[in-house]
């Protein structure tokens, strides 16, 4: 390939993820934002005011000085939004360290299997992804109602005496969550484990390390990087998860993506849902960035 | 610094009866499955020594370095260290370290973290781990990159890492897995004689793992020379080199022409060997019968290349032609083809080399040697 000819090319394969965020992230971000400032109205979209081209430029100031932040006022006044949001916190953050205690050890387990047993086991994780998502979390329904198989089971081998309430509680929550979300999690600590080089773990018991604290001292911080991933891969969609908490919880579990539901679909309160999605994407993307900042301080440091 | 050559001359402890070796393997086989690594081997080590296991991979040299360190456990036999059978202990509670091959460098650790994690474990007070550390780092020369990652050094400098790290718990054995195998030519040569120094240095027991001849040769007190899981040889540089005790050595170790034939007499030490292009008359304490075969290995700077004849020319001496000449500047190899067809390979100095008049390509030559140049091989 030509000089010119390989730098249009780089140019171009940079260009591709950037085109990437801007049209299935940034635009549609700046519409949900645009709609969470509107007013409500009963009309075809419903709010007000709605840009068009036609209004040319004196028009379009006009509507902008429409917009308000009334909507975000509304959230921060109403304990509902407020309790929402700690509510899916707390239930994702639960989730995400279960997740994380039982995804670890599976995935250690993968790394340290025979080479030819890996792609299997492998294959294995990513299995239950050919099935729905919605029949899966529909099958959990099954196994957890009080007539349902695990309480069958634990009856029949007499550890209870009468039928556990799992379904419908924060409990059965957490179990869709983790059951739904584990390859997420095992897959990133997986490739971290997968490549690290095993002499690191001799080394260290050469040095005087039995194995446990060579794997707290040696294995598990470098496979720091896989489980941070791995987390946000849980964390991030389980705090706005509305189908799990929707089929599995009760209605006394409150989650932010039931709220946002309810506010779009019943309500057909478009600028406060819009309001509503705007402040979780803040409640997630500012401390994950604020986080890569500190890694990437954390890295130039070590030069 | 002061010359340690006569502390290494005088270094013999291995022909003194007397002496107890610090490291034994008894009776030492591996199995893995079906292949067996390591087989029925028996091996002393003596204190202070600088000892290389030599062998091409797969001959289970690394097999035994690996049971040293306690990775790798003897399927039977004994491993003594120190007067005390090892083979049950593992590697965290065993007083040798081990350099390894890759390094092995904690890659989330700075320089200073990686040498100090042994003593760290140990629960070794901080200040002294702070002198330990510094120390060492004086003591491989990396003073300024304490602070620095593994992966913002170069080879050469983790190499120095990972050595001053398994020297940092004063091991009572070195354990060195192809130390120098991922260094350049250049370093590598450089390092081979630190290495010599630092263990003269510390008096510690080295065992080293080489499939570099080169490097053992250089670096060893002694060598054992392995394949297929046993030891072929055991002795100095020296001793290997102008004595091996078998084809399989003298071919591994160096170049080396072979001479095939059959022995016509033998007594007093002293053999008479017939082969296609020589008579061949040396010196061995091998029991050799008058006509059964027998091999003289004879290293090519032993030979001389002259243009006119040797006084004898009925015995140690042939006529031959100029095969080919290669020019490798300290040195000329000419390869030299006997009436048989069988071409040798010799090699002169070029300090020695007739530079007005050099001896050129099909030139008629003879070949010689003398009595004590080369050996009968055993088997």
């Amino acid at each position: 390939m030509t000089k010119l000819g390989s730098a249009i090319f780089r140019r171009l394969v940079i260009i591709v993820p950037y085109a990437w965020l801007l049209f299935f992230f940034l635009i549609p971000f700046v519409i949900v934002f645009r709609i969470s400032l509107s007013t409500t109205a009963i009309a075809q979209p419903p709010y007000v005011p709605v840009f068009s081209l036609a209004d040319g430029l004196a028009g379009t100031m006009e509507k902008i000085r429409q917009l308000s932040f009334d909507n975000f006022t509304w959230l921060a006044e109403d304990a509902l939004y407020y309790t929402a949001y700690l509510s899916s916190l707390k239930i994702a953050t639960v989730s995400t360290l279960l997740t994380l205690l039982i995804a670890y050890p599976i995935a250690y387990g993968m790394a340290q299997a025979p080479r030819t047993l890996r792609p299997t086991l492998l294959m294995l994780v990513i299995l239950p992804f050919w099935t729905s998502f919605l029949i899966r979390v529909y099958s959990w329904i099954a196994i957890l109602k009080p007539e349902g198989l695990l309480n069958q089971f634990l009856l029949a081998i007499g550890v209870i005496h009468e039928p556990l309430i799992i379904l419908n509680t924060n409990w059965a929550i957490y179990i869709g969550i983790v059951y739904s979300y584990l390859p997420f999690m095992v897959l990133p600590i997986y490739s971290a484990l997968e490549k690290m080089d095993h002499s690191l773990i001799e080394a260290a018991q050469d040095l005087g390390c039995p194995p446990i604290t060579a794997f707290w001292k040696v294995t598990f911080p470098l496979s720091v990087p896989g489980v941070i991933a791995g987390c946000m891969l849980v964390f991030i969609p389980a705090v706005g998860e509305f189908v799990i908490p929707d089929l599995l919880g009760g209605s006394q579990t409150l989650m932010i993506g039931k709220t946002l539901w309810t506010e779009f679909n019943s309500n057909r309160d478009w600028p406060v849902s819009a309001a509503v999605a705007t402040v979780l994407l803040l409640i997630l993307v500012v401390p994950i960035v604020f986080f890569q900042n500190i890694q990437a301080k954390a890295d130039e440091q070590g030069k | 610094m002061k010359s340690l050559g006569n502390i290494r001359r005088s270094f013999t402890p291995w022909a003194d009866p007397q002496s107890k070796p610090y490291i034994s393997f008894k009776n030492v086989t591996k199995k893995f499955g079906d292949f067996t690594a390591v087989d029925d081997l028996t091996l002393n080590i003596y204190h202070r020594e600088f000892f290389a296991l030599l062998g091409a991979s797969g001959c289970g040299k690394s097999t035994l370095l690996r049971m040293l360190a306690g990775f790798e456990r003897p399927t039977s036999g004994e491993i003594i260290l120190d007067g005390q059978d090892i083979a049950g202990i593992p590697p965290y509670k065993r007083p040798v370290n081990m350099m390894f091959q890759s390094y092995a460098l904690f890659p989330h650790m700075t320089v200073e973290r990686n040498i100090a994690f042994g003593l760290r474990q140990d629960g070794m007070p901080k200040a002294q781990i702070s002198e330990r550390v510094a120390q060492m780092l004086k003591l491989v020369k990396l003073e300024q990159f304490a602070q620095r990652k593994p992966q913002q050094l170069s080879g050469g400098q983790r190499q120095r890492v990972a050595l001053a790290r398994s020297l940092a718990k004063r091991p009572k054995v070195l354990l060195l897995d192809e130390p120098l195998g991922a260094l350049d030519k250049k370093l590598r040569e450089e390092t081979q004689f630190e290495l010599m120094d630092l263990q003269q240095q510390l008096g510690l027991t080295f065992v080293v793992v080489t499939h570099d001849q080169e490097e053992a040769m250089t670096m060893a007190d002694r060598i054992a020379v392995m394949s297929h899981g046993k030891v072929v040889q055991v002795a100095t540089p020296a001793e290997i080199y102008e004595a091996p005790n078998s084809r399989f050595v003298a071919d591994f170790i160096g170049d080396v022409n072979i001479l095939e034939g059959k022995v016509k007499s033998a007594d007093n030490g002293r053999v008479e060997i017939a082969s296609d292009d020589f008579t061949v008359r040396t010196l061995s304490d091998a029991r050799q019968s008058a006509g059964s075969s027998a091999a003289f290995a004879i290293r090519p700077e032993k030979l001389r290349i002259s243009r006119t004849a040797p006084a004898d020319p009925s015995v140690n001496a042939s006529q031959g032609e100029i095969w080919d000449i290669g020019y490798l500047g300290d040195m000329t190899v000419l390869h030299v083809r006997l009436p048989s067809g069988k071409v040798v390979k010799t090699s002169m100095l070029n300090a020695q080399r007739e530079v007005e008049n050099p001896i050129g390509y099909d030139e008629k030559v003879w070949v010689s040697f003398a009595e004590t140049a080369g050996v009968v091989l055993r088997d």
